[in-house]
Order: C-alpha cells, then structure tokens, then sequence
C-alpha cells in the first residue's frame, strides 16, 4: 500500500489511483478459460463484477492483476468452457 | 419610544398600516419596528400587528404589552377583543368609526384619548375597495403627531405602486382631514 | 447598529438574508420553504426571474434534497446557499456531516424555530443547536442588519483556506425573520470587493482534471480527516475575528470581536450569558433599569469561544446562562458549554423562550434574579412556565 495522504476533504486528486490495488492477489481459485470450448456469447464478460474480462482476439481474456476469483464467470458460462482452479495448483 | 397596537381583521390591512408605519418613520429620520402577532393569518379573524418607532435604535424584541397608542381598523372588533387592554393610562385610540356610532363608541372608551373618522366611506370612494389601513394611517397620523404626512406619503410610494398608491395617498390625506376628537 | 442614511431600507430578517445572497452574487441555490424561513425562498425567486440575481434556482421536493444539491453544487467550485428551519433541518442532519467533511464553503440561512411535537412554528433555538456537532460553523444573529451583515461575511469564512467548513446563519424566526426594521444595504460592488472571486482550494468536479471526492475513509485514516476538520474549525477563530475586523474597514459596522459581543460588562456585578434576538431585550432592561448588568452575546456558538467567556465571567457576583433550548436529562447546552470552560465561576442556568414564548423584559429580570439568589446551578430554571 502506498502512504496515505491526508488532504483537505479526503479528496483523491490522481484519478484512478484505485488501480494501485492488485485485488488479483486476494483469489483463492483461478477462473481457467478453455479456448477451444467457448462459443463466444459474453456471459462471462457481461457478469464480472469486476470489469476483469474482456474480449480478445480468439474469446476471451482475463485481467489476472484484478480478477479476485469469486467465480461468477464459471457458473455462467453456458458450456463450462471455465474452470476454477486452486492458486496452488496452478504453480 | 412610542409603541403602537393595530387592531383589525384578516384582509383589512392591519399587518400593512404596521409596515407603513416603520417605512414612514424612517423617511422622518426615526428608528422602528413593525411585525405582526406570530400566528397563523387566516381572513375575517381578528388581527393585532405591532409598531414601535423611536429616536434611539430599538433594542427590545419582545411584543407589545404596554401600547401608547391603538388603532382600530374595525369598531366591532370591540365587541371581541379588548381593544384597550394594556393602554397607557391617557392613551390614544384612533377608531375606524361612523359618526352615528361615535356615542358608543365614547362609552366603551371612556378614559382614553379618543380620535374618530368613517374610514370605510372614505376606502370605498378612494379605492374602491373597503381596506381602511391606509385612511386610518392618515387619521392616527393627525392624532399622534409622530409622523409627518410627507414621510407617509413616501412610505407609500415604496409600499405600493403607481395608480394603486397615488389612491392610496388620497386615503391618507383625506382621513388627516376628516378625523375628528371625539368627547 | 444601523445608522440611518438614504442606504437604509426597512426590511424584514427574511429579506435581509435573501438581498445578502444577492449582493455576494452566489451561484447556486436550492431550497424548500417552510415556517418562518419561506419568504426566502420566495425573495430568491423573484430575484432570479426579475434578473436582479443571474443564479441556478435548483427545485427541489425536500431539505434533504436542498442540502444534497447544494453539496453537489459546491463540489463543482460555484458560490452556494440553502436555507431552512426546524424540520427541514432536522431532515438535512445526515448531509450536514457529509457538507462539513467534504470540507465545502456552503452558506445556510436558519430562521431558527422550534421542533415539534407539540407541532410549533414558532421560535426557539432546538433545531440548530441540535446540530452543532455536525462541525459547521453556526454564527446567531441579533438584528436584521446582522444577518445581512453575516451572511456576507460567512462566506469570506467558509472559503477562507485555514477553514474551508460550511457555515449556518442563525436567525429568530417571527422576532427577526417576519419583523420590519431599518437596514442599510451595502453597495453591491463594494461587497462583491468585499467577497472576492471565489476560487475553490481542494474540491472542483472537472472532466479535464478528474479528482475523487467522497471516498470511502477507514479506520487507518477516518479519525486523520476528523482531527483535520477539528483544527479548521479552531483556525476559524482567527478568521472570523479577521473577516469581522476588515468588515468593520469596508462598512463601518462590527460585531464584537466576531465570536463574542459584550455589551456593559466592564464593570458589572452580574453578567447574562445568551445569543440570538433574546439579547436585544437584555440590553434595553441594562439600559432601562439593570446597570449592574452586563451581556455576553454568543455570536460564534461553534466554534465555541470559551476561554474569552471565562475570562469575563471571572469575579462577579452572578452569572446566568439563558438557553432557548435543552438537553433533557442533562443540563442545558449554552450552560455546559460555558462551564466547561469556567469550572470555578458558579454560573446559573435558565430555559426561556421555547416554542416562541415572548421573552419580556420582566423574563430577563427574573432570569437576573435566579443569578442573584445562587440559583439554577446544578438545575435549570425554567422562567415564565406554567408547570
């Protein structure tokens, strides 16, 4: 965490100073997207709550840095092309 | 100091000849104050607004309870409220009054200084309309002697506008004429 | 005091709240009317639509909402006035605090009146002294020309960079707001001098330069941003001396030292202690029959100007609080205040004037008494009740 600055208000004068939050380091379980499953209709993008999956290129991308793993995108994803994954096992 | 209660009912002008009073006094180079009884206004019920006026900067901000002076904008009123209640001894009261009910009136208010003038006639043919705040403004104007006439007439002029306070003015000067002691 | 000059207008308190908004030329304004602070809102009205005032009537469907809008407003960087009374204060309270921890210079008209119930439209001061632990600055007012007056100057205050806090202009609703008495209206360009431009320090909504405001504030750092707030409403003592002294240059009227007016106590025996209208009809009874008496007139209840109140209450024979309001179950608010700063002056305590009882004179010469006889010291007195 960066120091805290007490200015007059509590105002926040660099604007999305949030992003210096790495909330990617709170998931317990990795949300893992099978590619060659996915069929493209956006659930996944449309249902974080985080804003941490975009679309890319071939389906979809997620933003490890912020994703905090909750696991929305797996249970809506109609052909389960996304599976959570242990942290640990991931290593 | 001089401290005035105005006695009337909703819509005759009661809280009006109170603000005319302080503008006028004022314009005379005097200090004053003028606010209603705190209440809710409601048409036809009996109304009091207040007055002082005084060469100093007045500091007291309670109400009236000790008045010099009163006025009375309607002489049934006296039928319902004490009109004199709290009056100076020798204080002045200035009737809104018809001069076939002047004895009547001398003998509801024996002991005071009394002042009378039919500020209805004078309402209707000046304005039309039977608000008799100003007319009696006129009248107590004659029998106190705290005011000048120019200073009222100016008062008016800042109260009301065009045709509306030339009338109005009318009012005044003709109830300072017409106003009569009564004994 | 007014001197009467071809400047001076009789006017009601109302007015002179609603013509002091127009001289500062503020930008924004939303309010909702009621008892006895109405024709405020009405004034501001006309102003606006007659172009004798070139501001942003915000409409609103309660005080809630006023106060949110103008927070709103101020957030954006303009000049900003709301006004009220009793309930649609109370129903603010919760935006009061986000007003003063935003830090934003907004001034508010009170026409002080009490709460129901019983339901009462008339004065006394348990609306706004209710609120003087939302950290705004709260100024009480004596005549028609001190709210116009005070209304100017609280601005200077509330934008002053040592404080940056709203400030609330307090004024007797019916015994000031519906009362007509001469006022002198000072020249529209000297007062716009007088103001300034106002130039936001901290707090503007802009696209071009994005900024948070209202973050979240935890544990880690919320008591931080109280402190602040603590220390900028001590440095408003300083300012609102400052701002009354150069008012007094520009105007030739002042109030006291701007916290506290004293009126007869250099060598009084007793002394009375209240704010607001009440003390008018103090000084005419020291005036008139009591001049062993003198007045200390609260201006500036928050911040609260203890120690000068101790040092002038120090050696007397008596001393008496009036409070147009109480902490039920404790002892009245203006009395603790005083005593928590005089420990060892014996003060007396009085409650008058709730829900519009007339204060007399004869009130504020049994209120003397109380202090004469060593009265109301652990117990407040209540004077002219029935019960």
């Amino acid at each position: 965490m960066s120091e805290m600055e007490y200015t007059i208000g509590a105002v926040i004068k660099e604007p999305g100073s949030t992003r210096r939050n790495k909330t990617g380091r709170w998931r317990v379980f990795r949300p893992v997207l099978d590619e060659d499953k996915c069929v493209g209709c956006a659930r996944c993008f449309m249902f974080c709550p985080d804003g941490c999956v975009r679309p890319a290129e071939d389906a979809f991308k997620i933003d490890y840095e912020y994703c905090k793993g909750c696991g929305i995108c797996a249970k809506v994803c109609p052909v389960d092309a996304i599976e959570m994954v242990l942290e640990e096992e991931m290593e | 100091m001089i401290e005035i209660r105005i006695h009337g009912r909703g819509g005759q002008g009661a809280v009006t000849a109170a603000e005319i009073l302080a503008i006028a006094a004022k314009e005379d180079g005097k200090y004053s104050q003028a606010f209603p009884f705190f209440g809710v206004e409601r048409r036809g019920a009996p109304v009091t607004a207040f007055a002082r006026i005084s060469d100093e900067f007045i500091r007291v901000r309670s109400q009236i309870y000790r008045p010099d002076h009163i006025i009375v904008l309607d002489p049934s009123l006296m039928s319902v409220v004490d009109v004199t209640e709290g009056l100076r001894e020798d204080g002045l009261v200035v009737i809104n009054a018809p001069e076939d009910n002047w004895n009547d009136v001398l003998e509801r208010l024996s002991g005071y200084r009394v002042y009378a003038v039919d500020a209805t006639e004078i309402a209707l043919d000046e304005l039309g309309v039977p608000i008799v705040n100003t007319a009696m403004v006129g009248a107590y104007l004659r029998a106190s002697k705290v005011l000048s006439l120019d200073a009222v007439r100016e008062a008016i002029r800042v109260r009301f506008s065009g045709e509306i306070a030339e009338k109005n003015v009318r009012a005044v000067e003709r109830a300072y004429e017409e106003v009569e002691r009564i004994e | 005091m007014t001197e009467l000059g071809p400047d001076v207008r009789v006017i009601n308190g109302n007015y002179a709240a609603a013509e002091a908004v127009r001289l500062v030329d503020v930008d924004v304004i939303a309010a909702y009317p009621i008892t006895p602070q109405t024709p405020i809102v009405e004034y501001l009205s006309e102003f606006i639509a007659n172009g004798e005032l070139d501001a942003e009537f915000i409409h609103v469907e309660s005080e809630h909402s006023a106060i949110s809008a103008v927070v709103g407003a101020s957030a954006t960087g303009v000049r900003v006035f709301t006004a009220t009374a009793s309930q649609g204060l109370a129903l603010m309270h919760e935006v009061l605090f986000i007003a003063s921890g935003l830090r934003l210079p907004i001034v508010m008209a009170v026409a002080n009146r009490a709460l129901s119930a019983p339901i009462n439209i008339w004065c006394d001061h348990s609306d706004t002294v209710a609120q003087r632990d939302t950290c705004w600055i709260q100024l009480y007012c004596e005549s028609n020309q001190e709210i116009l007056d005070t209304i100017i100057q609280a601005y200077r205050i509330a934008e002053h960079e040592d404080v940056l806090l709203p400030v609330m202009v307090c004024f007797d609703g019916f015994t000031l707001s519906h009362t007509l008495e001469p006022v002198a209206i000072p020249d529209e360009e000297r007062v716009r001098e007088f103001v300034g431009e106002f130039e936001p320090v901290h707090c503007r909504l802009d696209p071009e330069e994005p900024m948070t405001i209202g973050p979240v504030g935890g544990p880690d750092c919320y008591m931080e941003f109280k402190k602040m707030q603590h220390e900028a409403m001590e440095r408003a003592r300083e300012v609102i001396g400052e701002v009354n002294r150069e008012f007094s240059d520009a105007f030739g009227r002042s109030y006291g030292d701007g916290l506290v007016e004293e009126y007869n106590t250099e060598d009084a025996d007793y002394i009375v202690i209240a704010m607001g209208s009440v003390c008018g009809t103090v000084k005419h009874v020291i005036d008139e029959e009591r001049p062993d008496v003198g007045l200390v007139r609260v201006k500036a209840y928050r911040p609260f100007p203890g120690d000068r109140i101790a040092e002038i209450i120090q050696d007397r024979e008596g001393v008496v609080t009036i409070d147009r309001t109480h902490s039920y179950g404790a002892m009245p608010p203006l009395w603790t205040d005083v005593k928590a700063h005089a420990p060892d002056v014996e003060v007396s305590s009085t409650i008058a004037g709730l829900g519009g009882r007339d204060v007399r004179p004869e009130d504020v010469l049994r209120a003397i008494k109380v202090a004469e006889e060593g009265k109301g010291t652990d117990e407040p007195v209540w004077i002219n009740v029935n019960v």
